[in-house]
């Protein structure tokens, strides 16, 4: 399985924001997306995940064998907000997240095994509006690993997290590469890897006819 | 798709929901008639159906903009846009059944209590439930439209009813005639109610569909 991406270009209003961006990623590896607020990172993940239409440029998620998969089907996106309902317990709303992105292809953890690879034992019971902000960011991250899908995408996953839940979300990233899957994550938080790459955006707001945006 | 109704309809109905505040006010709107009209029974009677049409057609317009705006909100909608077409556009048609379910289906149930207050028949009051049964699905998928379209925008409410209410006013033509035509003898019953079901089922099919683009384009 490999992600590609070839000379993105994104465009907020008539800012362009990055240009040219491209990158490869097989399994086992993670790409970490920096650069300072406003330079894309959020439209760039959103873009990924098919969310924004790219102004030109493409992404293709192929299969081991080379054949183009969709990624609504192989990829999580985790954006700012959590997905989650305040009103329901946080096992309802895993569980509901659980049958709705439900794959044939591979069974993700159990509601129970994901909370506590979360740390949060205990919770399943409690209405998710009950919880602390760290809590439901945890919980939200438990939600990529009740429905097992390859490719993770990642904006600013540790927002509100302690130290300690970085550490645990840096596990958890690495156990999910350790199986073969990739990660794309807008965070300043290392991940601890050996096998990161990174791309850095700069983030300067330019005319539609500006020059070309640097990576590496 | 079954966990998607589950999960709507268990929001609905829990912590004061939508499901309750639709009926309160469609109560609300047909209690104060005879109120305003004074105690002319015959006349409450003949106005009756209506009445109930009106009510539940504005019920109905209630909390439709938060059809996908509670799940823009908390970063849901995401997760139902990332996916295929075939997909999102069933999607759309699940949760707008929901919100049916919710609060369209309460309604139909409420329309014989507020029939006993408007002095209407037992055959009235039936075929009121039955036209407000066939026509009141087709305002939650012509909402899905108009809440799709409003999803960004942070006071959608008011602009979601002025977007529905020209689409909807047929279902309200058909709803009241079809009810006054079981009651008024020379009046044929049977193709006005025709008219309202292939109304609902016309924008079962195409309401998702408008919906589910609007939603692609809004994902910003």
């Amino acid at each position: 399985m490999q992600a590609v991406a070839t000379k993105l270009t994104g465009r907020r209003g008539d800012s362009l924001l990055f240009e040219d961006v491209s990158f490869s990623l097989q399994r086992g590896q993670a790409l970490v997306v920096t650069g300072p607020n406003g330079a894309g990172k959020s439209t760039l993940l959103r873009m990924l995940a098919g969310l924004l239409p790219a102004e030109s440029g493409t992404f293709v998620l192929s299969g081991d064998d080379g054949v183009a998969v969709p990624v609504a089907e192989f990829a999580h996106y985790l954006g700012h907000r959590n997905a989650m309902k305040r009103e329901l317990r946080v096992s309802e709303n895993l569980g509901f997240w659980k049958d709705f992105q439900r794959s044939e292809a591979a069974e993700g953890l159990s509601i129970d095994a994901a909370i506590e690879a979360v740390e949060l034992g205990g919770v399943a019971h409690l209405p998710f509006g009950y919880l602390s902000a760290g809590q439901q960011r945890r919980i939200a991250l438990a939600r990529l690993l009740v429905v097992s899908r390859p490719l993770w995408l990642l904006d600013e996953p540790t927002a509100a997290l302690d130290r300690r839940s970085d550490q645990l979300f840096a596990a958890l990233v690495r156990d999910h590469l350790a199986q073969g899957g990739m990660a794309i994550a807008a965070t300043h938080q290392p991940l601890g890897l050996d096998d990161t790459r990174s791309l850095v955006l700069a983030g300067r707001h330019r005319a539609a006819s500006g020059s070309v945006e640097s990576w590496s | 798709m079954m966990a998607l109704l589950k999960r709507d309809l268990a929001i609905a109905t829990r912590s004061g929901g939508a499901a309750m505040l639709g009926v309160l006010f469609f109560l609300a709107v047909v209690a104060v008639i005879p109120f305003g009209i004074g105690p002319d029974l015959n006349l409450l009677s003949r106005i009756g159906p209506a009445i109930l049409w009106i009510g539940a057609l504005l019920a109905s317009l209630l909390g439709l903009d938060r059809l996908f705006q509670a799940d823009r909100e908390d970063g849901s909608l995401d997760m139902l846009v990332m996916q295929d077409w075939f997909g999102l556009v069933a999607t759309v048609f699940v949760k707008s059944l929901a919100h049916w379910l919710a609060t369209g289906l309460p309604l139909v149930l409420a329309a014989p209590l507020l029939g006993l207050l408007m002095n209407m028949t037992a055959l009235s009051t039936g075929a009121v439930m039955l036209t407000l049964l066939a026509g009141t699905p087709a305002i939650s998928f012509i909402g899905a439209v108009g809440a799709a379209i409003a999803v960004a925008l942070p006071r959608g409410g008011l602009l979601v009813s002025i977007l529905v209410l020209p689409l909807a006013i047929p279902i309200l033509i058909f709803g009241v005639s079809a009810s006054y035509a079981a009651v008024t003898d020379p009046d044929p019953f049977l193709p006005p109610f025709m008219i309202l079901s292939a109304i609902t089922l016309f924008f079962a099919a195409l309401g998702p569909v408008a919906a589910a683009a609007a939603l692609k384009g809004a994902s910003d």
